[in-house]
């Protein structure tokens, strides 16, 4: 059977099952298990209103556990064994992998993605915000700054590999370069350490645009009496930018720069398609997806280390959604 | 505000020269692709896409057939045309490898044991040798070829090169992906909105966490876990993994969304005796189009732009390839360093999203805003 057909079946099949699940899975609850009618019909209506949430809740409730709360507790317990996965080592791949020279130096560059990608993007998306903001073509620049977040982080790739060409015929870097009187074209992606920052750039690239949208729609939020008492007292632009709007919106800015690190922090495809993880360019998920498929006790470790990695901020949005629901 | 004491005029004008600056850099990127996609694969190495426009100079090689060489004195000689009487402007010339282009047109160059050579600017030839020529002389010269623009590109990736299969592939990936979670994600958030049960906080918290868990993390367990239930890498494991992975950001962004929707209209419903199916069929969930439309986008998007998940959830054949696969692993590797083919290649994958975006930026900025701002 081919793949489209097989799609088609499924779209059926999926969502006339949810459908059919909901509707008859109410039906049986109010009409079959607790009627509201019989000698007591009040509490079977009340019982009834305790137990729906549940099917409600049900099929979303069993994917999420199978599909993500499941993998937290299977990856941890899997990278307890060895490599085929029959004998357990305890700690023996963290061992093994904190070693290991590329782990460390996946780490040292994912570290310098999340200080330095989230700083980036969020402060060029705060620019951009703030300076369409009373622009009149200002939403054609913005469409513009943002079109790259619908772009694949592979499509990305390759169209910065066109930027970083090591040909001056191809590369606009290198024909810079060739026209500020340099002799030989330089591979950017072999520069040791810089060759980080030049992948970097291609996701700020694409982050840019997010921060902006969400930074500009809370620059429109800013209550405009505080910007004119600001004015009329005589403060310039800069001092209204500086003291009167970005503290007013630093929860938004927050929020901007939480989600870009995570973003970092799952993002392998660009490593992986510009350099392959070469020329010390690894990062943590590249570093993971060289061990998968090889050694599943290492690509599970190397996982586990990201989800620790990621946990405060997992914390804090927790205590920050539940702060809002009192 | 712009007419406040403080709004300077050259203020004004400064920023609109940065914004200008900003969207051409943020551009030029992609509109290099977007050309070079179009141009003949050997201008694209010849010349920069910046320069594609002009007339590009190619580097040729002919040869002189020794045949016609005819003794003049104590040399022999070939005469002749190098374009063979075709359309042609030699611009620079030479006669080794070396230095192919080391001589203008007209000049006579010098050659090793005094034989020497000279091209016109039309293409005519004199080549001279003191001993008798057995085989035939090489000449190299460049060529002023003009730009070619073409869709040979696309040409040959959608119909020699598997593309179409990997474009199939990745809309047979994608719509069932979009579509399964939307439904099961509405049901769980008006429950989570609009249902009081024990544990909804808790609940909702989960949800809330569960937005930010790696995607590594569930690679490998999950892989195990389809490979013992005999669904293994298939098409059905990627769409249920796309499912599984969607569901937080979906129901997040629905439940936020409801929460909003006023009680009045629900609660009247409820005291007409509507039932909780009832009012969501028919109350909630037209009310929450903007929202589902939203959500819809987004999952789109990353299915569509998706490379993690489909190299591990599908086949690694060619013939289960999306598109993003297809190019990382197949069209950089073996191809890497086909230009035309790559920018073509990169194109096609770029444009649906593209498409989606620019139609429909409306819901994804919409969505944007209700999933990270209050």
């Amino acid at each position: 059977m081919s793949p489209m057909v097989q799609g088609m079946l499924t779209i059926v099949i999926g969502v006339g099952g949810c459908v059919g699940y909901f509707f008859f899975s109410n039906l049986i609850l109010d009409k079959v298990i607790f009627p509201a009618k019989g000698p007591n019909p009040s509490i079977n209506i009340n019982r009834a209103n305790l137990v729906r949430p549940w099917l409600f809740l049900f099929p979303a409730m069993a994917l999420l556990g199978l599909y993500l709360l499941y993998p937290v507790v299977g990856s941890f317990y899997r990278s307890l064994f060895n490599r085929a996965g029959d004998e357990f080592i305890g700690f023996g791949n963290y061992g093994v992998m904190f070693a290991d020279d590329g782990f460390q130096t996946a780490l040292f560059n994912n570290f310098l993605w999340v200080l330095f990608v989230p700083a980036a993007a969020t402060f060029l998306g705060l620019l951009v915000a703030q300076l369409t903001d009373r622009l009149s073509w200002g939403n054609i620049a913005k469409s513009l700054i943002f079109m790259p977040m619908a772009i694949s982080f592979v499509g990305a790739s390759l169209i910065w590999k066109f930027v970083y060409a090591n040909n001056a015929d191809i590369g606009l870097i290198n024909a810079l370069r060739d026209f500020f009187g340099a002799e030989e074209p330089l591979d950017v992606l072999q520069v040791a350490f810089w060759n980080n920052f030049f992948l970097m750039v291609i996701l700020i690239w694409i982050q840019t645009g997010f921060a902006m949208v969400i930074l500009s729609a809370a620059l429109r939020g800013i209550p405009e009496e505080t910007v004119e008492a600001a004015i009329i007292d005589g403060a310039n632009p800069f001092q209204v930018f500086f003291k009167i709007k970005v503290p007013q919106i630093m929860g938004t800015i927050v929020v901007v720069w939480t989600t870009i690190t995570i973003l970092v922090l799952k993002v392998f495809d660009i490593v992986y398609t510009m350099t392959g993880g070469n020329f010390g360019t690894e990062i943590l998920p590249s570093y993971m997806m060289s061990y998968m498929f090889r050694d599943d006790g290492r690509a599970t470790a190397v996982a586990f280390v990201i989800m620790i990695v990621v946990l405060p901020v997992m914390i804090w949005n927790i205590r920050q959604a539940r702060a809002e629901m009192r | 505000m712009d007419n406040i004491a403080g709004t300077k005029s050259a203020l004004g004008w400064v920023v609109n020269l940065s914004v200008v600056f900003l969207v051409v850099l943020w551009l030029i990127p992609t509109v290099g692709l977007l050309v070079s996609s179009f141009r003949d694969r050997d201008q694209i190495t010849a010349s920069g896409w910046w320069l594609s426009p002009f007339a590009v100079e190619q580097n040729y090689q002919a040869k002189i057939p020794a045949g016609e060489a005819v003794r003049d004195g104590d040399f022999f000689v070939i005469e002749g045309n190098i374009f063979n009487g075709g359309e042609g402007e030699v611009v620079r010339f030479g006669g080794t490898r070396a230095a192919p282009t080391a001589f203008a047109p007209g000049e006579t160059a010098d050659l090793r044991r005094d034989r020497s050579l000279t091209v016109e600017a039309n293409g005519d030839f004199i080549y001279k040798n003191p001993d008798e020529i057995k085989r035939d002389p090489n000449v190299y010269y460049s060529q002023a070829t003009p730009s070619r623009f073409s869709l040979d590109n696309y040409k040959t990736i959608l119909f020699s090169n598997g593309m179409d299969v990997a474009f199939i592939n990745t809309f047979t990936v994608t719509i069932p992906a979009t579509i399964i979670p939307i439904l099961i994600a509405a049901f769980a958030a008006y429950a989570l909105a609009w249902m009081d049960f024990k544990g909804r906080g808790l609940l909702i918290a989960m949800v809330v966490g569960l937005l930010v868990v790696p995607l590594q993390l569930a690679l490998v367990p999950l892989l195990q876990l389809h490979n013992k239930v005999g669904i293994g890498q298939s098409f059905l494991g990627i769409w249920l993994a796309h499912t599984g992975f969607g569901l937080p950001l979906a129901i997040y962004l629905l439940r936020n969304y409801m929460v909003g929707l006023p009680r009045d209209i629900i609660e009247s419903a409820k005291v007409d005796g509507a039932t909780d199916f009832q009012v969501f069929t028919k109350i909630v969930l037209p009310l929450s189009f903007p929202a589902l439309a939203s959500f819809a986008i987004f999952q789109f998007l990353w299915t569509w732009n998706d490379l993690l998940v489909a190299k591990v959830f599908l086949p690694s054949n060619s013939e289960s390839w999306v598109m993003t696969v297809k190019i990382a692993d197949d069209l950089l590797g073996s191809r890497g360093g086909d230009w035309g083919i790559l920018a073509g290649a990169a194109f096609i994958s770029i444009a649906v999203p593209l498409i989606v975006f620019f139609t429909m930026q409306r819901y994804l900025v919409r969505g944007l805003l209700a999933g990270s701002v209050k």
